[in-house]
């Protein structure tokens, strides 16, 4: 499982607990997010714009 | 900012970054490289606003004049824009190095939260001054614009506490906004407006040769469906029926209907009518701070069809103090768009933001009156983009009247 971080706040998409309030249940892969999706916590940056987190991280 | 600029900023940053441990000093000598919070108790005085509708009844007792229950709006649109001009500008920075301590300082944070009980015992307060029966109408309208300038700069303490992460914070976030009814704007505002701010798709981001007065309608109304479609959107991917109570829109909504029949069931049918006056006022006195902060600015398409990101020559921003003081830093404005989920402490002067010629307070003075406006920030827009209006947001019905104006043919 990987986990994705918004450039500018901070906010870390997980795969493995997915984002429930935004209709993510865990284990939503980050594949099946849309693209247009923005940081829920910012809304500066979209999903596309979002890094992946090293493994050791997560 | 050049990029040379822009690199001797943050130098001088770092450099006074170290010294924050020793910067909360309680009368001791303070040397001076280590950086102070000149602003610190000055947040305080946003607390005044609140207390408005108490003021007013203190100078209706002491002078005996019914006019004093107008004393909010006078307040508002008289007295802060005079300070505005008398108190001056400060563009001074936090450091780099103390903005995450500055942060968590608690202090702040119930600066912000103690705005709410006050606006609700002044809420109280009116309601039996209207139920009362010796306010005369006029005085009684009176009473509810005041209140409508507390229910009013209660959505900036909202659009505060709405963009945090905690849930105390959102919760309070929609406690303020329940008095207005504006219980959609933390959806609205934080999933919509900062994702297309500065766009024509943004319903509250103004456009070059709009109006305030025909802004109003368009974000008002514009911003309520867009809120709307986001929380939809929202529901559906999670399997949830629009029409429940995990519709945070909904949700929000329902404090201010429990308000409002609380009140008038405690004070009768009278206050009804100006409960709903001072919401109608508090939600545009927002509306029209709106109208400033992004007037004919505009997101160039990049090749690949999306809006460049937010940079801070998206926003208007201003570094009078009085106007800064009462709004939480609002008017740094970029800085808020850059980072949104910074506390506003902690907001940053850009030196490559376009500034207003004047604080928030004396720029929605002149915002009603639109030939005053588009006199002042028309060539202001037309500056920021070096003449060029076909980079500026313009009204789709005033870009004929705006390309004759400024010369420019729509390119082909």
């Amino acid at each position: 499982m990987s986990s994705f971080a918004c450039p500018v706040c901070g906010y870390v998409y997980d795969e493995e607990q997915g984002n429930p309030r935004e209709g993510f249940p865990p284990g939503t892969a980050w594949a099946d997010v849309p693209d247009d999706w923005a940081c829920p916590d910012c809304g500066v940056r979209d999903k596309i714009d979002f890094e992946a987190r090293p493994a050791s991280d997560a | 900012m050049s990029t040379e600029t822009r690199d001797a900023f943050d130098a001088h940053e770092h450099e006074h970054g170290h010294s924050h441990s020793h910067s909360h000093g309680d009368g001791e000598p303070v040397p001076e490289a280590t950086w102070r919070d000149g602003k610190r108790y000055a947040w305080l005085l946003g607390l005044l606003v609140p207390t408005l509708p108490f003021i007013s009844w203190g100078l209706v007792e002491a002078t005996g004049l019914g006019v004093f229950w107008w004393f909010g709006p006078f307040v508002i649109f008289g007295v802060f824009p005079v300070l505005d001009q008398l108190v001056g500008t400060d563009p001074n920075n936090p450091p780099d190095g103390v903005i995450k301590w500055l942060e968590q300082d608690r202090y702040y944070r119930w600066c912000t939260y103690a705005y709410i009980p006050i606006q609700y015992a002044s809420l109280v307060f009116a309601c039996w001054w209207w139920a009362d029966g010796s306010l005369s109408v006029i005085e009684s309208v009176g009473l509810a614009a005041t209140v409508g300038c507390v229910s009013g700069v209660a959505i900036n303490t909202a659009h505060e506490l709405g963009h945090k992460r905690a849930s105390l914070e959102k919760w309070l976030s929609k406690v303020a906004l329940a008095q207005t009814g504006y219980g959609h704007f933390f959806i609205e505002h934080n999933r919509g407006h900062h994702v297309r701010v500065a766009t024509p798709e943004d319903p509250a981001s103004s456009r070059l040769g709009e109006s305030f007065w025909a802004f109003l309608p368009r974000t008002v109304v514009g911003s309520l469906k867009s809120s709307w479609e986001l929380e939809a959107v929202r529901l559906h991917r999670a399997g949830h029926s629009l029409w429940s109570f995990r519709n945070d829109i909904l949700g929000a909504w329902a404090m201010t209907v429990v308000l409002f029949a609380g009140l008038t069931a405690i004070f009768g049918w009278v206050v009804l009518p100006y409960l709903l006056i001072q919401a109608v006022f508090g939600f545009s006195l927002l509306e029209v701070v709106n109208y400033l902060e992004h007037y004919g600015l505009l997101r160039q398409r990049r090749e690949d069809g999306r809006y460049e990101r937010t940079r801070p020559d998206h926003s208007w921003n201003s570094n009078n103090v009085s106007s800064n003081v009462l709004l939480y830093h609002l008017q740094r404005h970029s800085d808020h768009h850059a980072n949104p989920t910074r506390r506003y402490q902690a907001l940053r002067h850009h030196d490559e933001a376009p500034e207003l010629p004047s604080g928030y307070a004396t720029m929605i003075v002149l915002a009603v009156v639109p030939p005053v406006w588009r006199r002042v920030m028309d060539p202001r827009v037309m500056a920021h983009y070096d003449g060029d209006v076909t980079r500026a947001n313009i009204n789709p019905r005033a870009r004929k009247r705006m390309l004759a104006r400024y010369g420019k043919k729509v390119p082909a």
